[in-house]
């Protein structure tokens, strides 16, 4: 199987090991990965803060990118949603303000086909042990639009569990946003600081070396914390986690 | 709306206060995660909860697609029954009316069953201005007027205050509005509510005038109802001998059968009960039995043109059982007064931009007082897309655009204060849409990753204050893709 990895521009920029484990993931499981070049920003930051005419040619160019692929693999819980929930309600959008089923028919064809990687393992692939070793003691919390937005549920946990060496503990609060929402993290710094601080005291409290979720940006933000409240504690990205091996191990 | 809120800042600063303000935060935590826990357990026991919501939203949509029809419908039953209709179209005009309904019983006091449509439009303060007193009589309510305070949740309107707070609110100020709280009051809850009850009985029995808001309005029947907890609204209810109500348009149903949906999901999203302790129905006027004269004012004050917007009006759908608050996040670190308004969390911060537009500073704020989490869309127990409309609402800020105001379609222009965000987003689309260009951009940042501040200026320092920054990489993923897979898949 051949699929597209959108990786998303953050961690394009910023996390650029999550890319390489997802490669390495996904082709130690059979699966052909292509990175294609011109792939640039989903388009929601200027979506979510407003700018809807902004974010417009910006998923045109994503449909141009990857219209032609068999699946599109995302890092990302919260540029997947993008893709499938706002994708089509952009849509719609431009229908109903009279300016026909052109952008819908430009953007539709690559929402199906856009899956979150736990999801692709999951439901395409149909694998829950991936082979993957990492011995330390491992806390989830799963972001708001990967819980609510694509509804990843148990998956994460189920591939979490089965990786030999791995720990598995709860996160007390899990499900609350832990404050980041893009601009939101500057625009009211002082409530989103607020509510990164207490998802770390939670991770904290779990006695976990690792927090790990299925995306950088909400880690971004909680590590960004983290460093600051000096807890000695690291984020994850779940693609490093799964991608490490007994003969690779990440670091 | 309210005159209490006029002069209120901007969400981030007021949040700012509440943020670093512990009790607040202590007693906001404390309160929230409860009643949090007691509706999820509450709405686990329905076992057609989806359903029941599906059907809310449905009911509720039926409802604003024929409003007209409905209102003219539920005019024609209250006037049969004995009641008289007044139609206000804004806050001035509802105030107006019940001021001049309150004189012509030649009462200077009333008594109120808790109502947000009358803090709304700010009655308490119009009729303090005509010589008239209106008490309080929901226990909550009471707190925050002797507190000289604003109600900061729609359900528990002092949820901002701990049981320490009240004593000291009871011992201070209970004299000065009739019976003071009994000598040596302690702050356990059953004395506090003794201590309330003595105050409000005489109230009650005194009392010839009373106002109350409602939940619902049965169209078929011209039956108002309201549902509470504490018996107060009962007693305002029944005992007055002249009832005004005051709603607003949204609140009716076609027909009783509609209503039974609402009353199984309200109290199990609201406070966590199977059912509410009390529920008021009352039809018009009846002889030898509850209030002689029965006044209904309908009140718009922003509702018609927010069903004008077709992604905004499912706002209306809102049953006020304040799940929303109790779930989210930024309300739980913000509290209810940064809102502004006296509907707070995510349906205030889209209910009021909606019902005073967004013109006022924090009116165009408050669209952005959400990360987004998606958390108040999920416990809605009538789905309302709360994310949805605040993205819409951020447009509106930012884009301006057509609305209707009053009546009239008219152009709004972008909020001021937005320029160089707007000129950052078009700079990144114009990056974004050329992926060269955005390699180029990437491949400076990580060569000059060593140069990079710690700490960031302008409106990053709201971000690099409480949180570090992440390393650049020394290599973006494309040009290590392109190092190692270059020429395999033909980079596009």
């Amino acid at each position: 199987m051949r699929v597209a990895l959108f990786l998303t521009c953050v961690n394009d920029t910023l996390y650029p090991d999550t890319g390489r484990a997802v490669v390495k993931l996904l082709t130690r499981l059979g699966v052909e990965v292509d990175f294609p070049m011109a792939q640039t920003c989903c388009g929601q930051a200027h979506y979510n803060t407003g700018y809807r005419h902004e974010a417009e040619p910006l998923a045109r160019h994503f449909s141009d990118v990857f219209g032609e692929y068999e699946a599109i693999v995302t890092p990302s819980g919260s540029c997947g949603a993008m893709v499938r929930e706002l994708y089509p309600r952009m849509g719609e959008r431009a229908r109903a303000e009279g300016r026909g089923d052109a952008l819908a028919a430009t953007l539709a064809p690559v929402v199906p086909k856009t899956y979150e990687l736990t999801e692709f393992l999951v439901d395409v692939l149909g694998v829950t042990d991936v082979g993957a070793y990492y011995p330390h003691k491992v806390t989830y919390h799963p972001t708001c639009h990967g819980l609510r937005g694509l509804g990843l549920g148990e998956r994460p946990r189920r591939l979490l569990k089965a990786v030999k060496g791995l720990e598995l503990v709860e996160l007390p609060g899990a499900e609350e946003c832990c404050g980041f929402g893009g601009t939101f993290a500057l625009k009211n710094s002082d409530v989103s600081a607020a509510m990164g601080a207490d998802k770390v005291h939670n991770a904290e409290s779990t006695g976990a070396e690792v927090l790990c979720a299925a995306d950088n940006s909400c880690l971004m933000h909680i590590g960004g914390t983290m460093a600051r409240l000096r807890t000695g504690m690291r984020p994850v990205h779940i693609a490093e986690i799964l991608a490490s091996t007994e003969e690779e191990p990440a670091a | 709306m309210s005159g209490t809120y006029l002069g209120m800042p901007a969400f981030p600063k007021a949040a700012h206060g509440a943020v670093h303000d512990s009790t607040l935060r202590g007693n906001l935590r404390h309160a929230t995660h409860t009643i949090r826990a007691k509706r999820a357990k509450a709405v686990a026991e329905v076992s057609d909860w989806a359903e029941l919501r599906e059907a809310g939203k449905r009911i509720k949509d039926h409802t604003l697609r024929h409003l007209d029809r409905y209102l003219v419908r539920l005019e024609e039953s209250v006037t049969a029954a004995g009641g008289t209709v007044h139609w206000a179209a804004d806050a001035d005009e509802a105030n107006r009316i019940v001021t001049d309904l309150v004189k012509a019983t030649g009462e200077s006091e009333v008594v109120k069953v808790k109502s947000m449509a009358t803090q709304e439009i700010g009655l308490n303060e119009a009729l303090e201005a005509e010589g008239i007193r209106a008490y309080e009589t929901d226990l909550a309510e009471l707190i925050v007027q002797l507190g000289k305070d604003r109600p900061s949740h729609i359900l528990v309107p002092a949820i901002h205050r701990n049981r320490g707070e009240i004593r000291d609110i009871f011992t201070h100020e209970m004299g000065e509005w009739g019976r003071p709280a009994p000598e040596g009051l302690t702050d356990t809850p059953a004395e506090l509510a003794e201590a309330a009850r003595l105050h409000l009985r005489e109230k009650f029995l005194r009392a010839k005038v009373g106002v109350s808001g409602a939940n619902f309005m049965v169209a078929e029947t011209g039956t108002l109802v309201v549902v509470e907890s504490e018996g107060n609204g009962r007693m305002c209810l029944t005992l007055p001998e002249t009832l005004i109500s005051v709603v607003g348009i949204e609140k009716i149903v076609p027909t009783w059968r509609d209503l039974e949906v609402f009353l199984q999901t309200l109290p199990r999203s609201s406070t966590a009960e199977r059912m509410n302790p009390y529920t008021s129905t009352w039809t018009g006027t009846t002889d030898d039995d509850g209030p002689r004269t029965f006044h209904l004012v309908l009140l718009d004050n922003g509702r018609t043109d927010t069903l004008a917007d077709e992604v905004g009006r499912q706002a209306l759908r809102c049953i006020r059982c304040s799940a929303c608050l109790n779930v989210c996040p930024v309300y739980e670190r913000a509290g209810g007064h940064a809102y502004g308004s006296v509907y707070p969390g995510p349906i205030g911060a889209i209910l009021s931009p909606q019902l005073r537009g967004v013109t006022s500073e924090i009116d165009a704020s408050l669209p952005y007082a959400s990360s987004l989490c998606g958390a108040c869309y999920e416990v809605c127990p009538v789905a309302i897309d709360i994310p949805e409309v605040l993205v819409h609402l951020r447009e509106r800020v930012v884009e301006g655009g057509e609305v209707t105001a009053q009546g009239n379609k008219v152009v709004l222009k972008p909020a001021k204060g937005h320029a160089a965000e707007r000129a950052a987003m078009r700079a990144a689309r114009w990056a974004f849409s050329r992926p060269g260009a955005l390699r180029t951009g990437q491949r400076l940042a990580s060569r000059t990753r060593r140069l990079h501040p710690r700490s960031l200026p302008g409106p990053g320092r709201a971000w690099s204050g409480t949180r570090d920054l992440p390393a650049l990489p020394a290599e973006p993923f494309r040009d290590w893709w392109q190092r190692t897979h270059g020429g395999r898949d033909g980079a596009k």
